[in-house]
């Protein structure tokens, strides 16, 4: 059905990347575009601004503490997923994976935490800027996460079948998974200290 | 009336430093229209002389390089640079920066809002008054604070600015609510209006005449009739005013 | 390896024939259905944001007065006895630039004839993400959809200016919520669409085809596709923080202390509506170059194949586009002169802003050099091909004093600055977009369209269309501003209010004659001449594959020996030589190919 692609599972003899693998990374150019507005933005706001508070007296570093070390941890398991899959192991590529997904929804799950306590003190995005700035990016990356555990289910679950087939194609895809997820943890890094520390 | 002021093409000009942006749109108009003539002149002659026709072949020349548009391509670009440092910056610098002294100036205040410019004088003393968002009403609508003593000789004209001929005047522009941008034609000023900024501008008359102020960005449904009334007069005439006015606001009472 | 790839093609091809109805016209993963369905769609709302123009035309021309015969048609929240109401005018002027650019001009320029033609001038079978490019065209669809509803919602569709600049948007009705929705869908179509024509360009072409051997088509979509793909995000997160303004009262674009309409802002204050245009600009500056590029690279080809001999200047064109990609990112606060800002920014922007018209004026140049020495055949395409010369001088020229931020004091916000951008996109790109339909439709539909409806469409578009847009600057220079209701509010603008007239009628002349072309669209499709695969006698790709091409394109996958403009070869019988025609012993005086 699909006419002739070539360089879906092999990489291109000059630019030495599959299609897919280039596709990411255009992508991943675009988002960093994407969070680099919101953090120009951030830049913006705050110099103007009279009077803006110190993230670590709003914000519960402790807990944003915890959730960078879940997700540096989740990005080492995502490439040991990957790393399974290049040596042909297929339970351990399941247990990786398994373990990535789960370290995202405990991101998300210590998030949410965050979120509620400060909607009980009746704090929103409404409140004040540097809160509007906070939710907007935190949410957005949130979201992003989100995604990327959605993803990541589908290639533990009904995608993991390509193995059978075309076992190459698998790799790659699940190695562009992990470009994505490890931008996603990149944007955290930046995101954490902005917000949390400065 | 107004029809020696306005026509087709640029607006009187009646300002004290419109004469250098004048020169510079005539200056790169001139530039344009000779280098449009020339191409046109170019593209018909290519058009005609290299139609198709029995006995005639194109030229296959694919490394050929002509040598006269490099050259009007350099041309361009130090004209870009002239116009840049001869005329557009440093105009741009004297209407940004170069403010009159604020001992000679006579100070106003232009609060815009959807859709009426609030002129504020600040009268006999100079000081404005002290103005709160809070207080604005339909009968005060820059807010000024009646318990404020400044304020007491302060004017707040609707959609009417008057100034005196030959004086420098220094405008603080701001919004209430959205963007406008007051715009004098006939003194080539312009300037946005942002809320939650006040944007200081500066301009000085050398002719009397009834003209206007236009509001130069979509502000909402009645951004088309946001026209003031801008005025100006002999000093004599301009002092008159003022009292005038200060007599309407206090009731004959003057401070 | 040619027969089993033959054989694999022909199986493709069955089984692409099999496909039901709806999965192989409707979501179909074929570039050139797709190219085709984004063609049809942005010539559809073309065809409605000129429809929108035409009713503004005639507040200007006769302000306050019913309009006749389909006045009454209108609800009255739009006009009262066929009397325009300027709600409903403020809608008209915004939507009309959001639908022409983001629904018309780029769907069409580059959804369409990237789409159909830059998988068959690169030699591949087709996008290397075929199921990504219907997704593609389908968010675009939706985008397209909710903007054309938002007119039907409460208080009528976004009324801020395609430019929504907040305050104002923040605080306008639903329908600029929607506007905001509309443009997300849109911005996720082209994200996806641009990451599909790098990867295309860099990973699917043909054996031999290198970079500097691509058509200037391809270079051209290959730039724009970088330009979409990064200069879109930041006006997403814009999107999104606008959207938070409306939607979670959050104060990112709204200052402390407003009052509107005599009620004090309860918001928290604290935003800067300088912010929203900052990022607005920064995806919109590079959305011009979206804009004129795709035209750049039809033109190019229909006058490279119309003179008969290579297109001059072809590296340095290259080159020039290349360094426009670059430089498109850093003069966005061109459009922010009178913002307030100081002597140091206002030159940063003026420098660069000034650079930039040099790759611009190059390419412009090569392509009015190539007409030199040339055979030049005047048939439909390059009647519009060629006009598109001028009238983008003008468009270009008319930059430069609005790009000088002193000429810009006087000029900002006038009639100058839509005659400037409309020449660019209008005699400009959408001529160029019509040389490419006339160019291309032999290949997509086998068939030629007339050459007489073609040329009457020609002349009576360029009379008209300069009608329209030339005395712009003459009301520009006056200083009457855009986006008013009722001009004739102002004294200032009182002695060109007869141009109105003038600008109305060829408007709407203008859109009568746009009837010889959609005849001929249709007509051709059904009863043109038919054609076989090369009918203009070019030299891409394109023209080596049957017309239409079926599923697959390319019986063989093209082998390329040669550059992309090889016309008028010394010693040859024929006057061009195909790209995949295999390599010879140098033929002697003609010069090393590239």
């Amino acid at each position: 059905m699909e006419a002739l692609i070539p360089y879906i599972a092999k990489p291109h003899p000059v630019t030495g990347v599959t299609n897919s693998k280039l596709g990411i990374w255009c992508f991943l150019a675009s988002e960093v575009m994407l969070f680099g507005a919101l953090f120009s933005s951030y830049i913006f706001l705050r110099t103007g601004s009279v009077d803006w508070p110190h993230g670590s007296q709003l914000l519960n570093v402790p807990l944003a503490t915890l959730n960078t070390m879940i997700l540096i941890t989740s990005s080492v398991t995502m490439v040991m997923s990957w790393a399974s899959l290049a040596m042909k192991s297929i339970p351990k590529y399941r247990l990786f994976m398994a373990l990535t997904i789960l370290l995202g929804l405990a991101f998300l799950v210590v998030k949410s935490f965050e979120y509620a306590h400060k909607f009980e003190h009746h704090i929103f995005p409404s409140t004040n800027t540097f809160y509007a700035i906070y939710f907007t990016l935190t949410g957005l990356h949130g979201l992003h996460v989100l995604i990327g555990v959605l993803v990541n289910l589908y290639f533990l679950f009904p995608g993991s079948a390509l193995w059978k087939t075309n076992p190459d194609q698998l790799t790659g895809r699940v190695e562009n998974s992990g470009l994505y997820w490890h931008f996603v943890d990149l944007v955290w890094i930046f995101l954490f200290p902005v917000l949390y520390l400065l | 009336m107004d029809s020696k002021y306005y026509g087709w093409g640029l607006p009187i000009d009646i300002s004290t430093n419109g004469a250098s942006i004048d020169q510079l749109i005539y200056v790169i108009h001139g530039l344009m229209a000779l280098l449009f003539l020339g191409w046109i002149t170019f593209l018909i002659l290519a058009l005609v002389r290299f139609r198709e026709r029995s006995g005639h072949k194109a030229e296959y020349k694919p490394h050929h390089h002509f040598r006269v548009p490099t050259l009007v391509e350099v041309a361009v670009a130090v004209t870009e640079v002239v116009l840049l440092c001869a005329f557009s910056i440093p105009t741009f610098s004297q209407v940004r920066n170069e403010f009159p002294p604020k001992a000679s100036a006579l100070h106003v205040r232009v609060v815009a809002e959807q859709f009426a410019w609030n002129i504020h004088y600040a009268g006999k003393d100079g000081i404005f008054g002290k103005t709160d968002v809070k207080l604005i009403s339909p009968t005060s609508p820059v807010g000024l604070d009646p318990a404020d003593t400044a304020g007491a000789d302060d004017i707040i004209t609707i959609n009417q600015l008057h100034i005196p001929v030959d004086t420098p005047v220094i405008a603080d522009l701001s919004s209430k609510d959205v963007i406008h941008c007051f715009a004098l034609p006939v003194m080539r000023v312009k300037q946005d209006v942002i809320p939650g900024q006040v944007i200081p501008i500066w301009f000085q008359a050398k002719e009397t005449g009834n003209f206007e102020i236009a509001c130069a960005q979509l502000c909402g449904l009645g951004h088309y009739r946001m026209r003031g009334f801008f005025t100006v007069d002999s000093k004599d005439k301009f002092g008159a005013w003022l009292e005038g006015e200060l007599m309407k606001k206090t009731g004959g009472k003057v401070g | 390896m040619s027969t089993a790839s033959a054989a694999h093609l022909a199986t493709a091809e069955h089984h692409y024939e099999d496909l039901p109805f709806w999965r192989k016209y409707i979501f179909s993963t074929d570039h050139k259905v797709i190219g085709i369905q984004y063609a049809v769609t942005g010539l559809l709302f073309l065809f409605f944001g000129f429809c929108l123009m035409m009713l503004i035309r005639w507040q200007l021309a006769y302000p306050g007065q019913p309009l006749p015969l389909i006045g009454n048609l209108f609800n009255e929240s739009a006009m009262v006895g066929g009397i325009m109401l300027p709600e409903f005018y403020n809608q008209l002027g915004a939507m009309h630039g959001t639908i022409m650019v983001f629904m018309g001009v780029v769907p069409l320029a580059v959804g369409g004839f990237g789409n159909f033609v830059l998988p068959l001038q690169v030699g591949a079978a087709d996008m290397a993400f075929p199921k990504l490019n219907m997704v593609s065209y389908w968010l675009y669809f939706v985008g397209g959809v909710i903007m054309f509803a938002s007119f039907f919602a409460p208080a009528g569709a976004a009324q801020s200016g395609w430019t929504s600049y907040p305050p104002l948007a923040n605080i306008a009705s639903v329908g600029q919520t929607l506007w905001l929705l509309g443009m997300a869908f849109l911005i996720n179509s082209s994200l996806l669409g641009s990451i599909n024509f790098i990867v295309t360009t860099a990973q699917l072409r043909a054996k031999g085809l290198s970079f500097y051997k691509l058509p200037f088509f391809v270079w051209a979509q290959f730039i724009t596709a970088f330009l979409l793909l990064l200069a879109f995000p930041p006006l997403m997160a814009a999107a999104v923080l606008q959207l938070m303004d409306r939607l979670a009262a959050t104060s990112f674009f709204m200052p402390s202390g407003l009052v509107v309409n005599g009620v004090v802002s309860q918001l928290s204050g604290g935003g800067n509506p300088i912010l929203w245009q900052h990022l607005f600009w920064f995806l919109a500056h590079p959305e011009v170059y979206v804009l004129i590029l795709p035209a750049m690279g039809i033109v190019a080809e229909v006058i490279a194949c119309n003179t008969r001999k290579p297109l001059y200047g072809y590296k340095a064109m290259v080159d020039s586009v290349i360094a426009i990609a670059f430089l498109s990112f850093v003069v966005w606060a061109h459009h922010m002169y009178l913002t307030g800002m100081g002597t140091k920014m206002s030159s940063f922007f003026q420098i660069t802003t000034m650079i930039i018209s040099i790759p611009s004026v190059i390419i412009l140049t090569s392509l009015a050099l190539s007409l030199w020495g040339g055979s030049i055949r005047f048939n439909t395409p390059m009647l519009f091909a060629v006009a598109f010369l001028p009238m983008f001088g003008i468009g270009g020229l008319t930059g430069l004093p609005l790009g000088l931020a002193s000429a810009d004091i006087h000029l900002h916000d006038t009639y100058y600055v839509i005659g400037h951008f409309h020449y660019v996109v209008a005699p400009g790109t959408i001529f160029a977009l019509f040389a490419g339909v006339y160019h291309w439709f032999p290949k997509a539909t086998g068939r030629r369209m007339s050459e007489a409806l073609g040329k009457i469409h020609f002349w009576l578009s360029f009379i008209f269309i300069n009608g329209v847009f030339m005395p712009m600057f003459i009301q520009g220079l006056a200083g009457v501003s855009r986006r008013l209701y009722d001009p004739t509010q102002y004294a200032h603008a009182l002695p060109t209010q007869p141009l109105n007239v003038v600008m109305s009628w060829s408007a709407w002349l203008l859109g009568l004659s746009q009837i010889f072309f959609i005849i001929n669209f249709f007509k051709s499709i059904f009863w043109g001449q038919k054609v076989d695969q090369n009918p203009w006698g070019a030299t891409t790709l394109e023209w080596t594959a049957p017309s239409p091409p079926p599923h697959g394109n390319f019986t063989k996958p093209p082998v390329v020996s040669r550059g992309p403009y090889e016309y008028s070869v010394p010693g040859r019988k024929l006057d061009y030589v195909l790209q995949s025609e295999p390599a010879e012993a140098p033929v002697a005086g003609a010069g090393k190919v590239k």
